[in-house]
């Protein structure tokens, strides 16, 4: 009874979603130092996908195909991977706090990416990708060990995930002072705060199909998903494999943030804060929350990396500064609210 | 369809939960396990759900043992209702009993008009119809305890486990409860605290102590003045009505002057 007007809605709820991200996506590449119309950012689309052939300025479709809209994209799979996480973690983990950033995954992606960048840890065999997943594998698997440590209850995650970030950060920062020079030293302080400005077409190469086979693994558990409302206990009762949920949801999740900090850097907040929102406005089922946040990350992404370049006439902000600067008064308001309903 | 446990044993931190426990569950019959805190009654029940595997022994289900079982085919079959299982998420009380319908769906097979039957009448059946729409949060602890058991039958199993179903709620909801389950054409197994519950709803009773069932039968042979001092402690008289159910009557315990005497030490001390 409640189901069949979702059912009807499905595919107006699907085109609005898909049309909000295309918008998005087509303003991010529109909006910037020079500004360029949308028929532009259209045209150009057009010209390189299906070779329309439309009479275009070469530096507007330069700007457009190779800095802007690559750059979009890109912003749109790390905000939606994110928020994937982000909700994977608060419904596994039962705690309202988690998410990558908090738990110290992105802290050990970033590790692992310096060491493979700068300590050329595995002679080039190990692609900066995959330095930066054994980094959050690793870095995951110390935070589990010292919350089962420190006892089951659900703020000890919180607890140990900070102590990890700490810790990872401090070693990348060591990694960093010790043995890169004064250029590379630069760079990759830049990129730790979260950083889109090198960002190609190769990168959306890596990060769509990562972006996009996140949320179908994660759709996939949904309903497991739902079924850690009452707990882990809860779950197996109703049927759920719980340890192989456990590991395959763990691993998408470390694979989504691993993929994400190694292109982009580690940003915070969005994977805190985007769950939140997304839950108020569709509720608490995992088969539509789970689109919901990743849309809404996507979009939420984009906006940040607009702003990262407008703000300040002729720089470029790190868009973990705009993220945080959005996404902590917005926590704060979640909080609060969700103090005041209970 | 019979639920059998054969030397089941459970440890934890290197102590014995339970021990070599053999147990055969009566298809339609209401079992009750009574013992005192940390006799194993929890972990007894987690293993008979399987949602925990033995150390060693079996337990099996229609012959056939959990651990070679998939937990959805169990789920199928069996349902739990743990104590106190609480949640931080903003869901209805309908929304909490529709969980029981995971072991039915799949990933990709959609939620029917006959799944929200199910869950309607699961509803109705505990009494929540009026409360279907309302926020987990705000509901009492009674209601989140019929809401478990209406999820736990929607889940549509044969087979009915419940930890200490009634703990925290009133007389009238414990009794309701009790009702409520033994009036479902169900196998339930209830690890229970109340003796006197236990005596009525009962078809059987195990008595559990430190891990082991030290006995098994029907509430009149178990409920005995020797058997409740020996296993629980407590002194007490069993009463028997004339239509043959039995009440147990607890006492004060007995030694006072000891008491008196040992407060009369600790004060020629202070002196």
């Amino acid at each position: 009874m409640r189901s069949a007007p979702l059912a009807i809605n499905r595919t107006g709820a699907v085109s609005t979603a898909l049309a909000l991200l295309f918008l998005a996506l087509a303003l991010g590449a529109a909006i910037g130092e020079t500004a360029i119309p949308l028929d532009v950012v259209g045209k150009t689309v057009a010209n390189r996908l299906w070779g329309a052939g439309y009479p275009l300025d070469a530096i507007d479709e330069g700007i457009v195909w190779n800095y802007r809209l690559s750059r979009a994209v890109v912003a749109a799979c790390c905000g939606a991977a994110l928020s994937l996480c982000g909700v994977v973690l608060q419904a596994l983990l039962r705690n309202a706090l988690a998410d990558p950033y908090i738990l110290g995954i992105s802290a050990g992606a970033s590790t692992g990416a310096v060491a493979v960048a700068i300590l050329g840890i595995g002679a080039g065999m190990l692609t900066l990708s995959l330095g930066a997943f054994l980094g959050a594998v690793f870095a995951f698997a110390l935070v589990s060990l010292l919350a089962l440590r420190a006892g089951r209850g659900t703020g000890a995650i919180i607890l140990a995930g900070v102590a990890g970030s700490q810790l990872f950060n401090a070693l990348t920062s060591f990694i960093v002072t010790k043995s890169a020079n004064a250029e590379q030293a630069r760079g990759i302080m830049f990129w730790l705060l979260g950083n889109l400005s090198g960002v190609r077409w190769p990168d959306v190469a890596l990060a769509l199909p990562v972006a996009l086979g996140g949320l179908l693994v994660c759709l996939w558990h949904a309903r497991a998903l739902d079924a850690f409302t009452f707990g882990a206990e809860s779950a197996a009762s109703l049927g759920i494999p719980v340890k192989r949920v456990y590991v395959i949801l763990i691993s998408a999740t470390a694979l989504m943030t691993a993929v994400m900090v190694s292109i982009v850097g580690s940003i915070g907040f969005v994977g805190l804060v985007i769950p939140h929102a997304a839950r108020f406005l569709v509720g608490v089922r995992h088969g539509l929350l789970l689109p919901a946040a990743a849309l809404a990350g996507a979009i939420f992404m984009i906006a940040a990396d607009i702003l990262s370049r407008v703000i300040i006439p002729g720089q470029v902000l790190p868009i973990g500064v705009i993220t945080a600067l959005v996404g902590a008064p917005a926590f704060a308001l979640i909080l609060s609210r969700g103090r005041a309903a209970s | 369809m019979s639920l059998r446990a054969e030397t089941v044993s459970w440890s934890a931190g290197g102590r014995t939960i339970v021990d070599a426990v053999d147990l055969e569950v009566v298809p339609g019959e209401f079992l009750g396990i009574i013992g005192p805190n940390g006799s194993g009654k929890t972990s007894l029940i987690s293993l008979l759900a399987g949602i925990r595997p033995p150390k060693s022994g079996t337990v099996s289900l229609g012959g056939r043992p959990l651990a070679k079982t998939t937990r959805r085919d169990i789920a199928q079959r069996i349902a739990l209702v743990e104590q106190q299982a609480e949640t931080t998420e903003r869901i209805t009380a309908r929304q909490a009993v529709e969980l029981g319908r995971t072991p039915h769906l799949g990933a990709l097979s959609p939620w029917s008009s006959r799944d929200a039957d199910i869950v309607e009448r699961a509803l109705a059946h505990v009494g929540m119809s009026d409360l279907a729409d309302r926020m987990w949060h705000t509901l009492s602890g009674g209601e989140r305890q019929r809401l478990h058991i209406a999820r736990a039958l929607a889940q549509q199993p044969q087979i009915l486990l419940l930890d200490e179903p009634t703990n925290h709620l009133d007389i009238h909801h414990q009794i309701g409860l009790l009702e409520l389950v033994r009036g479902q054409k169900l196998t339930v197994v209830a690890a229970l605290h109340d003796l006197n519950h236990a005596a009525v709803f009962c078809d059987r009773m195990a008595v559990m102590d430190r891990g082991r069932i030290v006995a098994i039968g029907t509430p009149t042979d178990i409920l005995t003045e020797d058997r409740i001092l020996a296993v629980f402690g407590v002194t007490a008289t069993v009463e028997t009505d004339e239509d043959g159910s039995c009440f147990v009557r607890y006492r004060r315990p007995r030694p006072k002057l000891q008491l008196i005497s040992d407060t009369t030490k600790r004060h020629d001390h202070a002196r």
